[in-house]
């Protein structure tokens, strides 16, 4: 544990100037009410009533999340094995070359059939 | 092999005793007043890092374009970004009505915390002397340090996309969007480049992995891990080139849209923070950390002791600093579609083969096989390659060929119709203006084909 109480230590501190420079971002600057600043940004036209699309976006962005968990597993499983690799020898080696190859064929369909693609 | 007469307790001192690296005997024996110490010289270095680096990429950039950069306030324009922070701290802290209030205020807090704690495990500096008690110029280092950078860099992205949501107005929802994508795709790429590194230290303490550096920089020795990191690490920061998430032209701030005062602030010194913790990082993974580079140590064999660690790791540092400037001063923006073609298409097929690569080549000689399977497992990869390179031209070719096929349609319909494409706004050449214009010749000649400009990773 002792490894990482100075963490909480540095994260204390950052946290500390965060919210107290904030209070004080907050305390320090003018208040000054006008109906119009308190509109959201839209490049000076009224702003759209309604979440835009009524709140949804593009599959893309979901699409790139999912490809993101696949790939992030991924690279979660590399990480310990590389650590080790001198240790697992040839054995370990062929079973991540498997495991790779097996992620290749799905990347390799996804590519294919355009779900890389971004317009 | 585990005999079953073993009992729970031994079985778990056991695991205990695996989770316990070697090598990490010299930390987590501080005493409290110099972890504090530690702890706070990070914390000012982190803000004095920021305000210079916020100082030197306005003068760089301006004298990169043959201008001055601000030169008023302190000497030589210093403490421009001082006064800079005093001024958004006065500014009016403004809430749109129509925010998410908890999660909007909540927002610039998960983006800046995260992003301190990320530099506690790099390490600065060797053992030295400090009033009077030995200890690493490291605030701690963790049998999982690298792994701890990488989640409160994940960490980081949630304030991004809380900020587009809550924000509840479209520039700012589009650039969370925009942002996140972008740093989740390099964030793959970045964490392929640090396998081959750990696959040559055999650990993921920073510590480990700058000592297993001794002889030799894994930038050389693992070089396009290290090319692959610097681009990801410009991507994971949102830095020009890839700076899409608050492209001005399109988007206006982004994410950050709707903040002001401290709160804008705030983004932005996560942003610089989380540049410094990057380049923090590549020194540690790729450039030897604070060890003397290997020339200067062949006639100075103690170049990199005590304090003159720091010296030099300093240096590297800066250097990477300087590169973020530089790459932001020579290239223009890039476009989406090949931001993200250049994150799935380009880094993660050639990390893949790279790793694949490295690991092969490392047990073949770990196992010790006549050096011809060698020879041979290179060539395999090397023919590999060859064929990739070669079906990325052909079909490159192809693409080439049909765009070019379609551009001649093009000319050939504008040769024959001058209304072609005339809606919605007519060419001025059309026949029904009657002018003296003449009306044979087309409204446009595109540029024939070898003459066109190159559009690449479209």
């Amino acid at each position: 544990m002792e490894l990482y109480t100075p963490i909480f230590v540095l994260g204390g501190i950052g946290a500390a100037f965060v919210v107290l420079s904030m209070v004080v971002g907050a305390l320090a600057g003018p208040k000054r009410y006008n109906r119009t600043k308190l509109q959201a940004y839209e490049c000076g036209i009224d702003p759209t009533p309604q979440p835009v699309g009524g709140g949804r976006f593009t599959i893309k962005y979901y699409l790139t999340a999912m490809l993101f968990i696949v790939f992030d597993i991924e690279v979660i499983f590399l990480v310990p094995w590389a650590v080790h690799l001198d240790a697992l020898g040839m054995f370990g080696l062929v079973a991540m070359v498997l495991f790779l190859a097996n992620v290749s064929i799905a990347y390799a369909y996804e590519w294919r059939r355009g779900g890389l693609e971004w317009d | 092999m585990t005999p079953t007469t073993e009992t729970a307790a031994a079985v778990s001192a056991r695991a205990l005793d695996l989770a316990a690296e070697p090598g990490l005997e010299a930390f987590g024996s501080d005493p409290w007043w110099i972890v504090l110490i530690k702890a706070v010289g990070i914390f000012v270095f982190l803000m004095v890092c920021v305000l210079m680096m916020i100082m030197a990429d306005r003068k760089v950039m301006g004298r990169m374009q043959q201008r001055h950069g601000p030169n008023r306030f302190g000497p030589w324009g210093l403490l421009q970004s001082l006064a800079d922070g005093v001024k958004l701290s006065l500014k009016e802290d403004l809430i749109p009505r129509t925010v998410d209030k908890v999660v909007y205020i909540a927002a610039p807090m998960v983006a800046a915390i995260p992003a301190f704690i990320a530099f506690s495990v790099i390490p600065v500096g060797p053992e030295v002397s400090m009033f009077g008690v030995q200890t690493r110029l490291q605030l701690t280092d963790l049998p999982v340090a690298v792994l701890l950078v990488l989640a409160t860099a994940s960490i980081g992205i949630y304030g991004i996309v809380l900020a587009g949501w809550s924000s509840r107005s479209p520039y700012p929802l589009l650039g969370g969007l925009r942002a996140s994508a972008q740093v989740i795709s390099y964030e793959i790429a970045m964490g392929l480049s640090f396998v081959a590194v750990f696959i040559y230290s055999g650990t993921l303490s920073t510590s480990g992995i700058v000592e297993a550096q001794q002889p030799v920089w894994f930038a050389v020795i693992l070089f396009p891990s290290f090319v692959i990191y610097l681009i990801t690490m410009v991507g994971e920061t949102n830095r020009l080139p890839f700076d899409l998430a608050e492209g001005e032209g399109e988007i206006v701030g982004g994410f950050m849209t709707e903040y002001s005062s401290m709160k804008f602030t705030m983004f932005f010194l996560a942003e610089y923070v989380n540049m410094v913790t990057v380049a923090a990082l590549s020194v540690t993974l790729f450039l030897g950390g604070y060890h003397a580079p290997p020339p200067v140590t062949t006639f100075w064999p103690d170049a990199g002791e005590g304090w003159m660690g720091a010296v030099w790791w300093l240096g590297k540092f800066l250097l990477v600093m300087f590169l973020f400037i530089w790459l932001r001063g020579s290239l223009p923006r890039i476009r989406y579609d090949q931001l993200m073609a250049l994150g799935w298409k380009v880094l993660i097929p050639i990390q893949l083969v790279w790793i694949t690569a490295v690991a092969t080549i490392r047990v073949l000689r770990n196992e010790q096989y006549p050096p011809y399977v060698t020879a041979v497992v290179i060539g395999v990869f090397f023919v590999l390659i060859v064929a990739a390179l070669w079906a990325w031209g052909r079909s490159a070719e192809r693409a080439r060929a049909e765009s070019d096929a379609e551009l001649e349609a093009e000319r050939r319909a504008m040769r024959d119709n001058p209304m072609h494409g005339g809606f919605p706004v007519p060419p001025m050449t059309a026949p029904h203006y009657g002018s003296s214009v003449a009306a044979e010749e087309p409204r446009f000649q595109p540029a024939s084909a070898h003459e066109r400009e190159e559009v690449s990773g479209a």
